[in-house]
């Protein structure tokens, strides 16, 4: 099973990046210690050109696990063919629950890692960056995890039988289905509807408060409203947005859309809805950072792109999402 | 973006400015990168073909397992299967192998009649007399027997028997119909001397697809001693077949892509002392250590992708106009009368990504450390040096 090209691909990429990690995770462990801002040794210079290779090395483990999360997706959706019963990506993740979990940490990973870009940038650009520990601690944190990616990845391709007959998203995904899933799926459509544009309407307002007035208020409020539209709309592709998708009033599954037949459609979709999550959640995160006077300029500079960012990622999400809806033939409501 | 655009121009004259050296580096980056594309195309053209090939397949075949191997089955299980609600028709096959010494190959004998698969005939017509038989193009291309002439072939009890070739084929795909020849089945019963209520298979279609799995239990529960083997099942034998093939290959040239990334990190460390001397003055000029870093990543990503660009148009090339002549014989498995055809010109998507990810994700990792090497170079040590 592990023969597979896509899944040698993944493995070896996290091999890589966990390697990287290690290298990361050491010379940060140095920086936490040593790292004194006021003294101009020798050390200490060697430490801040420590930083750029850090950086550097994050950089790269960040671009890496948005491809490597495509690729996961796309292995998933690709190795369905070798499971009886399997006819996308959720067949293959059931075929060893552990699948899952590898989509939970890397989905986890993804915003991580980019929280640590971004705000290393910031920090990268003030005199006196005053994140540095902090962000060499978020590192440390980090690094198990991308181990647990390996890890986790290791067992369940290594664990997966072709033999076994899985159930595919017609059943998982299906009103009748037990747990989440289930409960997501058989949610009347209205109500489901209701609660998605309401929280995305919500959302908006936020948005567009937070890019008229400065007021603080506001970014807390946008990350609470990212962090809520974010989960809800995942729920709503389970609930109806899949259904319009494929003009059909019963086939509830997520991973569908990201094949061929659907011209991919889901990846823009997802993507737009990870930026929209994203952006909005930094000006919010930013927030505290704003007591360091270096990085409350550099912030003010930025959070203008965040927002606009933000904007472009849902609208993004709710055109592909809404057009069918609104122009497609296929009506849900009204029966 | 300005900015990123002037420091890209700066980076593609630099590399410009190395010629050799870089070339050197595209020129086997380009080759490993064609040499695992080599393998990824193949490996996808030769499932595409299986699996087109399989489409016109029965949705079930039964045999029959006697003491744990296969066996003719009797024809009257047909009747048993025949009254199961949902089966659209069963038919029994009679077919065989057939080791020809003189021409030193595996010949496929099949009765006219007891495959649905829709003959392309190219000339002649199907056998209608006994001592008649058409042939796959396979044979006529690698033996010479033209429509006319005739084949000399010995049956089960030893005997020579003469059949005239009447008829020449082809069918949608060259995989099935190669090494086929067709007789009429009595004749062939009598060649392999199979008792009329014997078959070697019996082929079931089936009136609604997502039955066929519950069909196959079912004939499996009538019929104990029977092997029901669906066509979903050969696709994805296949589909394993061809990922472990090419899985393995690739497993194998990871060592031509390790050692070409210690090739890569080996050549980004050793910087000549032009280079040292360069990246002084730009620093000395006032260019910060991010600019450096970038210019170098771009480096990297140039690099890259040209030989990501060029190996993969080799690797097209190779598969795909060429028929893969290096690969073939590892990837397609083999033959004496293996059918020879002209893979389909597909490239998925998925394919290059994967090909991308499995390349330039460890070439742009080797040059990480390097490009931080070279980027916190202290201008006044290397001027002075």
């Amino acid at each position: 099973m592990i023969l597979h090209p896509g899944i040698l691909a993944l493995l070896s990429l996290s091999a890589v990046i966990f390697i990287i990690m290690l290298v990361a995770g050491w010379h940060s462990l140095k920086l936490i210690v040593y790292w004194d801002a006021n003294s101009s040794s020798e050390r200490q210079l060697l430490l801040e050109r420590k930083t750029w290779l850090i950086s550097t090395l994050l950089n790269y483990t960040l671009t890496v696990q948005i491809f490597s999360l495509l690729l996961f997706v796309f292995t998933a959706d690709d190795i369905h063919r070798l499971f009886i019963g399997a006819m996308c990506a959720t067949g293959s993740l059931n075929a060893n629950l552990v699948g899952w979990l590898v989509l939970l940490v890397k989905g986890v990973l993804l915003f991580m890692a980019s929280f640590w870009v971004v705000f290393n940038q910031l920090d990268q650009r003030t005199e006196d960056a005053p994140l540095t520990r902090l962000k060499y601690i978020g590192l440390l944190l980090m690094t198990p995890l991308f181990a647990l990616d390996l890890y986790l990845q290791w067992r369940y391709f290594s664990g997966l039988q072709p033999e076994v007959i899985t159930s595919c998203c017609g059943s998982l995904f299906s009103a009748e289905g037990e747990g989440v899933a289930g409960d997501l799926a058989g949610m009347p459509i209205g109500q489901a509807m209701t609660l998605f544009f309401s929280v995305a309407g919500f959302y908006l307002l936020v948005l567009l408060a937070c890019l008229r007035t400065r007021r603080v208020i506001f970014r807390p409020l946008l990350f609470v409203a990212s962090v809520l539209m974010f989960f809800i709309s995942l729920g709503a592709v389970v609930a109806f947005i899949s259904l319009y998708i494929y003009q059909m009033p019963s086939h509830h599954c997520p991973f569908d859309m990201l094949q061929a037949n659907y011209g991919y459609i889901g990846y823009p979709m997802y993507i737009g809805l990870y930026c929209a999550a994203l952006f909005g959640m930094l000006p919010g995160l930013a927030q505290p950072l704003r007591k360091y006077i270096g990085l409350r300029r550099e912030i003010d500079l930025v959070e203008r792109q965040w927002l606009l960012k933000a904007l472009g990622g849902m609208v993004v999400f709710l055109l592909i999402a809404c057009w069918q809806m609104i122009f497609g033939s296929f009506k849900l409501l009204g029966y | 973006m300005r900015r990123l655009l002037k420091i890209l121009d700066f980076t593609l004259s630099s590399l410009l400015k190395r010629k050799y050296k870089n070339f050197a580096l595209i020129a086997v980056y380009a080759f490993t990168i064609a040499v695992l594309g080599s393998v990824l195309f193949l490996t996808q053209a030769l499932k595409y073909e299986a699996t087109g090939s399989l489409e016109t397949a029965p949705d079930i075949v039964v045999q029959r397992i006697f003491a744990g191997r296969h066996d003719l089955i009797p024809v009257n299980y047909a009747e048993t299967i025949r009254r199961l609600p949902g089966v659209k028709s069963v038919s029994s096959r009679v077919w065989g192998y057939y080791y020809d010494s003189l021409i030193k190959a595996n010949l496929t004998f099949l009765a006219s009649g007891s495959d649905r698969q829709t003959l392309d005939l190219l000339e002649g017509r199907l056998p209608l007399a006994d001592d008649e038989c058409s042939i796959g193009m396979g044979i006529q291309s690698a033996f010479g027997p033209a429509i006319g002439d005739s084949l000399a072939l010995e049956d089960s009890a030893g005997a020579t028997k003469t059949f005239q070739v009447v008829g020449l084929f082809r069918a949608e795909s060259n995989l099935l119909t190669n090494d086929l020849v067709i007789f009429q089945e009595q004749t062939l019963r009598a060649f392999f001397n199979i008792d009329s209520s014997l078959a070697t298979d019996l082929i079931v279609e089936v009136y609604n697809p997502r039955e066929t799995k519950t069909l196959a239990k079912k004939i499996k529960y009538h019929l104990a001693d029977t092997r029901p083997i669906t066509r979903d099942e050969i696709l994805h034998t296949y589909e394993t077949l061809f990922n472990w093939r090419s899985g393995m290959m690739l497993a194998v040239a990871t060592g031509a892509l390790i050692a070409f990334c210690i090739l890569a990190w080996d050549k980004a460390t050793g910087l000549s002392a032009e280079e040292k001397r360069e990246i002084g003055i730009l620093k000395a000029l006032g260019w910060e250590t991010a600019d450096v870093l970038t210019v170098k990543l771009w480096e990297g990503l140039v690099i890259s992708l040209t030989s990501l660009l060029i190996g993969l148009i080799g690797a097209w090339v190779h598969v795909f106009v060429f028929g893969a002549p290096a690969l073939t014989p590892l990837l397609k498995g083999w033959s004496v009368l293996y059918p020879d055809f002209a893979y389909t010109a597909l490239i998925d998507i998925y394919q290059v990504f994967v090909l991308a990810m499995l390349t330039v994700g460890p070439y742009i990792a080797c040059t990480l450390i390097p490009a931080w090497k070279t980027a916190v170079t202290d201008p006044d040590l290397v001027m002075r040096g």
